[in-house]
């Protein structure tokens, strides 16, 4: 399938010196949801930006749908719609007269019953005659998310979509984007939530510093970067690990109670069954035994300490 | 081009102006009533005629200028400054809406508005003075451009202001002045020979004298000229619109 977004070499130096964006290239394909993670000042909402139209790059190009954004502007901005960071919404106009102005905006001719189809989903129908104003912080979100799918576009930023709202409707926010990408609607999301990424993307770009330090499938991530590791709870506590364990990733608690490991899930031979069998044959009783595998925050925490530590080399594919 | 983005911004626009239809009218009405108080009878009594004009019609397109300047400037630049002050202005940015469309819509309003509201004090002088227009074309045509002119100077201003003091600072410093002293409620020629040259620098002068021209058939200077300066003044603006949404200033980081 060809891609949706093609970003080539993209750089944005502010005024000021700063560089936002240092040499990025990225391709997302159609019908996929990217998140793209990185700090505060990572360059994030700058990328987004850029490709939207509402920042200048210092050089590279973007092409959304094959229509370069700088000469073919117009075409690949048709294709887009954008729920900024912050809201911004004019206060004394009503929710469906909103939306209806920014498809107007768009130049697309009046269709009510995308209107009403759009507003049911994003549960604001019964509010389409309130004011902006009157709403609460969750539904001016949802209302900017109406608003950018006004004009039916086939790519959808959401920058930080969920920031400072609580969990419940972060929930139904999700909802609302599987049920956007089922649509067949392409979606890159910009969040500070780790556990956001993890629910909901399919490709994970990580952004330090404005560059790209990867892209990867999500699974992949975890797998090629997350660690597994198993706790084995004994029932009597150890006062040492036994001679020949250490250099193994095995570690004693501090009480000497439990063991954990670390291991390679994805390795032909993880040692499971060697640690197993040989608490075995040194007459150590499990009481239990459980695994966890790293949260993506952790896997996060890795790769920027590592790109820390390498000065910067990024592998975005 | 799209004209159903530049119908979009217009019409969105004059939602605003109608959602306070009486407030936007009443406020010039009353103005205009209290000019003609203070300088129709009070010292229209003593003036009499000007140019064999009397003195009570001769400042009504002066008000009607006045009034057009400032609600051409006032409502372009708080239109365009109002998305750029709550933040929506994202919304004109990232459309497929380019320059020429943001600008038709805001511009078009405001002078729409300015327009209408300067008909309306046309009409609430006929109570106060006996006159007729002598060219009703012409006043139109002086009317539009006029409005066109200075909403697009209103609508840089809105794009250059970073807050409201500045968005009211050159209004009441630069546009006010100008049209008091551009002959709204002289003729130039009552001037002594030195500041009648002066005031021949204020591109007001051609615009409130072209457009006296076009009720009582008397100028200050000739009406060509006053033509050819506010189509002048019009391109130059557009030239610098044209400009700051290419380059972005302002508008883009």
């Amino acid at each position: 399938m060809a891609p949706i977004i093609e970003v080539d070499h993209l750089s944005k130096r502010y005024a000021g010196g700063t560089t936002a964006l240092d040499d990025v290239s990225l391709t997302i394909e159609a019908g996929e949801i990217l998140a793209l993670l990185g700090p505060n000042g990572a360059g994030k909402t700058t990328l987004i930006s850029i490709i939207c139209g509402l920042v200048t790059p210092t050089q590279g190009t973007v092409r959304v749908g094959g229509h370069d954004i700088a000469t073919d502007w117009r075409a690949a901005r048709r294709m887009i719609g954008l729920v900024p960071q912050e809201i911004a919404l004019e206060p004394f106009e009503t929710v469906a007269n909103s939306v209806r102005f920014t498809r107007g905006l768009y130049g697309a001719p009046p269709d009510e019953a995308h209107l009403e189809q759009v507003l049911r989903s994003l549960a604001l129908w019964d509010k389409r005659d309130a004011p902006t104003r009157a709403l609460s912080g969750g539904m001016k979100r949802r209302v900017l998310i109406a608003k950018a799918l006004s004009h039916k576009p086939q790519v959808l930023f959401l920058d930080e979509p969920t920031a400072g709202v609580d969990v419940q409707l972060r929930r139904e926010m999700w909802q609302v984007v599987r049920e956007l990408r089922r649509s067949g609607v392409t979606i890159i999301l910009t969040t500070h939530y780790l556990e956001e990424a993890e629910e909901m993307a399919d490709r994970i770009g990580v952004i330090d510093r404005g560059k790209l330090l990867l892209v990867r499938p999500k699974d992949q991530l975890m797998g090629e970067f997350g660690r597994k590791q198993l706790t084995v709870e004994l029932d009597a506590p150890l006062s040492a690990l036994p001679e020949g364990w250490e250099g193994r990733g095995i570690t004693l608690s501090a009480d000497g109670r439990s063991l954990e490991y670390d291991y390679d899930a994805r390795a032909d031979r993880t040692g499971i069954g060697r640690l197993l069998a040989e608490l075995g044959r040194l007459d150590l009783g499990v009481r239990d035994v459980a695994t966890r595998q790293s949260s993506l925050e952790e896997v996060f925490m890795a790769l920027l300490a590592g790109e820390q530590g390498t000065g910067g080399q990024g592998d975005a594919r | 081009m799209s004209w159903r983005s530049v119908r979009t911004i217009y019409l969105h626009e004059m939602a605003r102006f109608f959602r306070t239809i009486w407030q936007s009218l009443a406020s010039p009405v009353l103005s205009t009533v209290l000019y003609f108080v203070v300088f129709g009878a009070a010292i229209g009594g003593r003036i009499q005629a000007v140019e064999g004009v009397p003195y009570g019609a001769f400042i009504v397109p002066g008000l009607m200028m006045l009034t057009v300047l400032q609600q051409s400037v006032a409502n372009a630049s708080f239109g365009i400054f109002f998305p750029k002050f709550s933040g929506t202005i994202y919304e004109y940015l990232v459309a497929p809406a380019g320059w020429v469309e943001v600008m038709l819509g805001f511009v078009g309003a405001a002078a729409s508005k300015a327009i209408l509201i300067a008909l309306v004090i046309l009409l609430t002088s006929f109570f106060f003075v006996g006159m007729h227009v002598a060219h009703p074309f012409w006043m139109l045509a002086f009317l539009v451009l006029t409005a066109t002119g200075f909403s697009l100077l209103g609508f840089i201003l809105g794009l250059w202001a970073k807050n409201f003091e500045q968005l009211q600072i050159v209004p009441m410093m630069v546009i006010t002045p100008l049209v008091f002293l551009g002959g709204a409620f002289y003729s130039a020629s009552m001037l002594p020979p030195f500041w009648e040259q002066v005031a021949r620098l204020n591109p007001v002068l051609y615009l409130v004298s072209g457009f006296r021209w076009s009720f009582f058939g008397i100028a200050d200077v000739p009406v060509g000229v006053s033509l050819g300066a506010v189509a002048l003044m019009i391109l130059v603006l557009l030239a610098a619109i044209r400009w700051i949404f290419l380059t972005g200033w302002r508008l883009r980081e």
